[in-house]
């Protein structure tokens, strides 16, 4: 997985509460057995017209001012609903690398952190003010966001500081598998673990391996 | 210190604590279905790993299979895609020898469904699914929940999921419910009165004197939208209904093994004098009918209400006007002067023998309302639709023009070939009434099954309670 240290770029206003992941990448995008190719479905239903390949021009994400959108300005609550991964694979194939809003649905917090992508939080007042500069004036209001130091640095030189949960942070910069940090770390623990529940939980260990 | 049920479930799962502020807790119990699986078992061939265990594992098509044509198995999905992705968890699991319920089994059915059926999902247990309905099996007193596919090869690979404790989040539901009302009824109303996210960052413990009076299948409804407002699980405390419909089971202990789990789940409650963090409470007996009205499950009124008018939506007036122009209603509309063109019974909210029962007793004798174009029963396994064979029910929903149709996750979220048109409105068993959700540009209205049952025969919303007194 790619290290997330520092990214810059132009942000995308998205700003509207409980987007939701069947919003980001409807269902009908997710019958594929691959991750790949699926930011052409990201949020699709608002993007195109029926159909899926006629673009709705009015549509932020379709204005040419945000072809280069690398980060996004979400609302409260961004990615509730399905826990479908594939939302975060669309929005990470289609060049987001970083989503800044005030909440997040906990499923889509976690794939986030699993694909490189940064779910930083602010609060609803600075949520507001980052989608109004970039609504104002697109191409200028670049935005660096710092995972390190958590400060989202504006164009105008002010600072804004954003929490993430330390261990969000640690899997993100390292860019580290879980999988085998799990296994690197506490393989161990897990068969002392089973070793105690066969005999307190006999019932869910007796099932032929 | 008192426990909550969340406490004890969490502390007794607890694998590892790491240096960094998240734990390992372990899984009892993995199920597995074919959209959020593929990606994961990729991972793991790419990875040359293999299952930490095999047996926890249970896994059924459900999302993307068909609920017509079935007697011709996979060969019967006609989209290539959808069936190239049911022919995929087919295959990994029997690589993988883990077993499935395929497409050919009766034992099919929605995941959420098909785990309790076969007694499967235990009390006690941390239950784990690539799907976000994972909180229904929180009714069972277990720690359940819905995970991203990353996770899923996690958990295949370890046994464990990595994360940070929840807050605890206490529902006390006192009173009973009425007649005609349910607890989809009672559930819409908690979401109504919390938000979609007034359990964000906390594990729901639904209590009291109405949640004990529930059978299990109701408590299923309830855990099963925990998820809709925003917590990471929901749950219920063990009791004699809960022993009731496990005993027996096929995947439930036997003989001196269901002795001594009977010991350990009977400390499966919150100790008196728990601390919750957060608190709401609700009385059943004020509930009514409830139906949802715009585009997020919060969004709801009761039967008797009008559609509210985002002038006096406060903060939300801008979302409301949004849901307003997509749902193409009026502020100010009785909620019973909606028409619909399609109903929709099924999904892992309420599609169980229960609610088929329930819908069945709304329906006999009359017919389908004209102007509705569809109404569609789907079964929430195949031995749902076996029982409910038996009991006659289906021929009261085909002689009342219904559809009745296999078991899958169907219309909830217009995956297979059921979905609504563009404009086109239903009333809905189902969880969600996102935008697009039942198809592109469809309406939902979320409802409980009686209520969709009876706005199929009148052909728009109209209060069960006067059909059932």
């Amino acid at each position: 997985m790619r290290p997330f240290t520092v990214v810059s770029g132009v942000a995308l206003p998205f700003y509207q509460a409980n987007v939701d992941t069947d919003a980001i990448i409807p269902s009908r995008a997710i019958r594929e057995v691959s991750k790949q190719g699926l930011g052409r479905f990201l949020f699709a239903n608002l993007r195109y017209l029926p159909g899926d390949e006629i673009v709705h021009p009015d549509f932020v994400l379709n204005r040419p001012e945000y072809a280069e959108a690398c980060i996004l300005i979400g609302g409260s609550n961004f990615g509730c609903g399905s826990s479908r991964e594939h939302a975060v694979w669309a929005l990470a194939d289609y060049g987001f690398r970083a989503i800044i809003a005030p909440g997040f649905g906990a499923i889509f917090f976690r794939n986030c952190i699993n694909n490189g992508l940064l779910p930083a939080q602010v609060t609803e007042a600075q949520a507001q003010e980052l989608a109004e500069g970039a609504r104002k004036e697109p191409i200028k209001y670049q935005l660096t966001v710092n995972l390190k130091t958590q400060e989202i640095a504006l164009p105008s030189k002010k600072v804004i500081p954003f929490s993430i949960d330390a261990d969000a942070q640690q899997q993100l910069l390292r860019g580290a598998d879980p999988i085998d940090m799990t296994l690197e770390t506490v393989g161990e623990d897990i068969l002392a673990f089973e070793q105690k529940d066969r005999k307190n939980r006999p019932w869910l260990h007796s099932n032929p391996e | 210190m008192p426990k909550t049920l969340y406490d004890k479930l969490w502390e007794s799962h607890l694998v590892a604590h790491r240096e960094d502020g998240a734990a390992l807790i372990y899984i009892d119990r993995h199920l597995l279905h074919e959209v959020t699986s593929p990606q994961a078992f990729s991972g793991l061939k790419e990875a040359g790993l293999q299952p930490w265990r095999v047996s926890p594992n249970i896994a059924t098509p459900d999302h993307n299979v068909p609920t017509v044509k079935r007697e011709l198995g996979i060969q019967g999905i006609e989209d290539e895609i959808s069936r190239i992705q049911v022919k995929t968890l087919d295959d990994n699991c029997r690589k993988f020898a883990i077993p499935e319920f395929t497409l050919e089994d009766i034992r099919q059915g929605i995941v959420h469904i098909v785990g309790p059926e076969q007694g499967a999902t235990l009390p006690g247990m941390t239950v784990v699914c690539g799907d976000s309905h994972t909180s229904t099996h929180g009714a069972f007193a277990a720690l359940a929940q819905g995970i991203g596919t990353s996770e899923v090869e996690h958990v295949l690979a370890t046994q464990c999921l990595l994360q940070k404790k929840a807050k605890n989040m206490a529902v006390q539901v006192d009173g009973s419910l009425n007649t005609g009302v349910f607890s989809k009824d009672l559930i819409l109303a908690i979401i109504r009165q919390i938000g979609t996210d007034g359990g964000t960052g906390h594990v729901i413990e639904y209590r009291g004197e109405a949640i004990r009076n529930l059978s299990m299948e109701a408590r299923m409804t309830v855990c099963n939208m925990a998820i809709e407002s925003g917590a990471r699980a929901g749950m219920m405390a063990f009791d004699q209904t809960t022993f009731d419909y496990l005993q027996g089971r096929p995947y439930a202990p036997k003989k001196e093994e269901w002795e001594s789990a009977l010991d350990v789940w009977q400390d499966l409650a919150s100790d008196d004098g728990s601390v919750f963090d957060a608190q709401c409470s609700i009385d059943a007996g004020d509930i009514r009918p409830q139906i949802s009205w715009g585009t997020s499950p919060e969004m709801v009124v009761d039967v008797e209400e009008r559609i509210p008018d985002p002038k006096q939506s406060g903060s939300s007036a801008d979302l409301h006007t949004r849901a307003l122009d997509y749902m193409g209603l009026e502020p100010g509309q009785p909620i019973t002067s909606v028409y619909l063109d399609r109903v929709f019974i099924g999904s892992c909210t309420n599609a169980r023998i229960e609610d088929l029962r329930i819908a069945a007793k709304v329906v006999k004798g009359r017919k389908k309302a004209k102007n509705i174009r569809q109404a569609m029963v789907v079964p929430g396994s195949g031995l749902v639709k076996q029982q409910a064979e038996e009991e006659g029910l289906h021929s009261i929903f085909l002689d009342a023009g219904f559809e009745w149709r296999a078991p899958g996750c169907s219309m909830c979220l217009a995956m297979n070939a059921d979905k609504l048109g563009n404009r086109e409105r239903c009333a809905s068993t189902s969880n969600r009434n996102f935008e697009g959700r039942q198809g592109y540009g469809g309406r939902t209205h979320l409802v409980s099954p009686a209520m969709a049952a009876m706005a199929a025969v009148v052909g728009h919303f109209a209060d069960v309670r006067e059909l059932l007194q």
